[in-house]
């Protein structure tokens, strides 16, 4: 059965990179809980557009939660309150009529604020740059199965691979850190005998760019493994430490 | 050089140094526990610890490690506040599986270390201190065969309930420290993966506690109104 609620919505409101940024209050009557929290923020979007006022910035692309676009941190949790969901899989029945919603952009050194909620991410693309890839040389197609890989091992980097990259773990790490996203890049790859190749160079690649970029330092508190919205484990983070530290006493 | 110039690096010393500071609380908390069956053979081993080249090396190196990982955990920390990014969030939760001591380990660090002058000025400097002032020829005005007597000083200060209490909130500081600490270094050192990861945290844990319990029965001891 439909149901409507009232809410009031504050939302980070900044006009650019620079420019100082301020909380803005919003009203939004009856509110269907049918409604994603993005649906939402849409309606809240239309209505100020009809308003004459500029609609807030948001980063959102596929809506089913793979793409990994969507950001916003929701009372306090990235992605919202529930555990392995991205925003756009969060629906206005988990909240309450009458309740107050904070909106707020990811905040890290590393993911300036372009515009409201929007921030810049591009970031991770320089990690996968500096080595997230495998070389290949190009040719006839090999045959399926030609290189054997235990079940263990594919079930492990499948995990790995869901990663999303959309950011929430700097995002809800106290220390800004960027860890178990370049640990789930890297471990894709390790556990595999294509990747395993470059893994010594990989590991140390993409660290020294994840040090530069001014993300911080890893002190295992796990919060990014609770928010992750794939539920990615920080296992992996030990295998990154593994494979950077062995890199570097064989070098 | 990259034990300086890459976060991993750097939490590698983090590790290191932890490690090897929570190997002498195993021996430490040990010898203490020996003090609550025989005064005599606590004061024995004690004996060991005096000005001798060996316990002077260890002495040494103790402090290297302690000054280590002060430095860097304060190097370490200063860098995460500044990745964080000027604007703080208005509103910050965590999921439950966040340990609260995980997340404040320099605030249960600077604890430790307030309450560790208190312990060097009441212990260390009323033995080692004194019996290596002494080998130099010095005089710092303590007793020579006092410095000897480690259960003298013991008794001294945990039959007043009021050191004991703060020993007791001391421990309980370096306990929420060490849940977090052991398995985190391991993690640090790339050990475990889905399977040893919680297993490393439950041993880990286990380790913590007993060095604690075996710490912590002395003050507990006293406070019963037993004496040694």
């Amino acid at each position: 059965m439909e149901k409507s609620i009232n809410i009031t919505l504050k939302i980070w409101r900044q006009a650019s990179p620079k420019a100082k940024g301020e909380f803005v209050t919003y009203k939004l009557d009856k509110v269907s809980t049918d409604n994603s929290f993005l649906e939402m923020l849409d309606i809240l979007n239309e209505k100020l557009i009809s308003e004459r006022k500029e609609p807030i910035v948001f980063d959102h692309d596929c809506r089913e939660g793979i793409c990994g676009m969507c950001s916003l941190f929701i009372n306090g949790h990235p992605h919202g309150m529930d555990a392995g969901t991205t925003t756009c899989q969060l629906h206005m029945r988990r909240f309450k009529d009458g309740e107050t919603i904070t909106v707020e952009p990811w905040r890290s050194k590393a993911f300036p604020v372009l515009k409201d909620l929007r921030v810049d991410r591009s970031a991770f693309d320089k990690i996968i740059q500096a080595g997230g890839y495998v070389n290949v040389n190009t040719g006839g197609t090999p045959d399926g199965n030609a290189i054997p890989i235990s079940k263990l091992a594919a079930d492990e980097a499948m995990d790995a691979a869901s990663c999303i990259g959309c950011g929430a773990c700097v995002a809800t790490c106290k220390n800004g850190s960027a860890m178990l996203f370049v640990a789930a890049k890297v471990s894709q790859l390790a556990l595999l005998p294509q990747g395993r190749v470059e893994g010594a160079a990989r590991a140390k690649a993409m660290v020294s760019k994840m040090d530069e970029l001014g993300f911080g330092n890893c002190t295992n508190t796990g919060a990014c493994e609770a928010e992750c919205p794939k539920n990615i484990s920080i296992s992996h983070i030990a295998r990154l430490n593994r494979e950077f530290l062995s890199a570097k006493l064989n070098s | 050089m990259w034990l300086i110039d890459s976060s991993i690096g750097r939490k590698l010393i983090m590790s290191i140094t932890g490690i090897f500071l929570v190997l002498f609380l195993v021996f430490h908390g040990t010898m203490n526990f020996v003090v609550l069956f025989s005064a005599e053979a606590y004061n024995a081993i004690a004996g060991f610890l005096g000005a001798n080249w060996y316990a002077l090396v260890g002495t040494k190196l103790l402090a290297i490690g302690f000054v280590v990982h002060i430095i860097y955990a304060i190097y370490l920390s200063f860098q995460n506040q500044k990745a964080r990014g000027g604007e703080s969030y208005a509103v910050k939760n965590n999921q439950k599986s966040v340990e609260w001591a995980s997340q404040n380990m320099l605030v249960l660090g600077v604890i430790v270390l307030g309450f560790m002058a208190l312990h060097l000025f009441q212990f260390w400097s009323k033995m080692q201190l004194v019996e290596i002032s002494h080998k130099l020829g010095l005089d710092n005005g303590g007793d020579l065969a006092l410095a000897k007597d480690g259960a003298y000083w013991v008794k001294h200060y945990f039959e007043n309930p009021v050191y004991s209490v703060l020993y007791i909130i001391w421990l309980v500081a370096l306990w929420m420290h060490l849940t977090h600490g052991i398995w985190s270094a391991f993690q640090t050192m790339g050990a475990g993966g889905n399977i040893w990861l919680p297993r490393i945290k439950v041993i880990s844990s286990i380790l913590a506690t007993l060095i604690i319990l075996m710490f912590i029965s002395i003050p507990v001891y006293f406070l019963l109104g037993f004496s040694i």
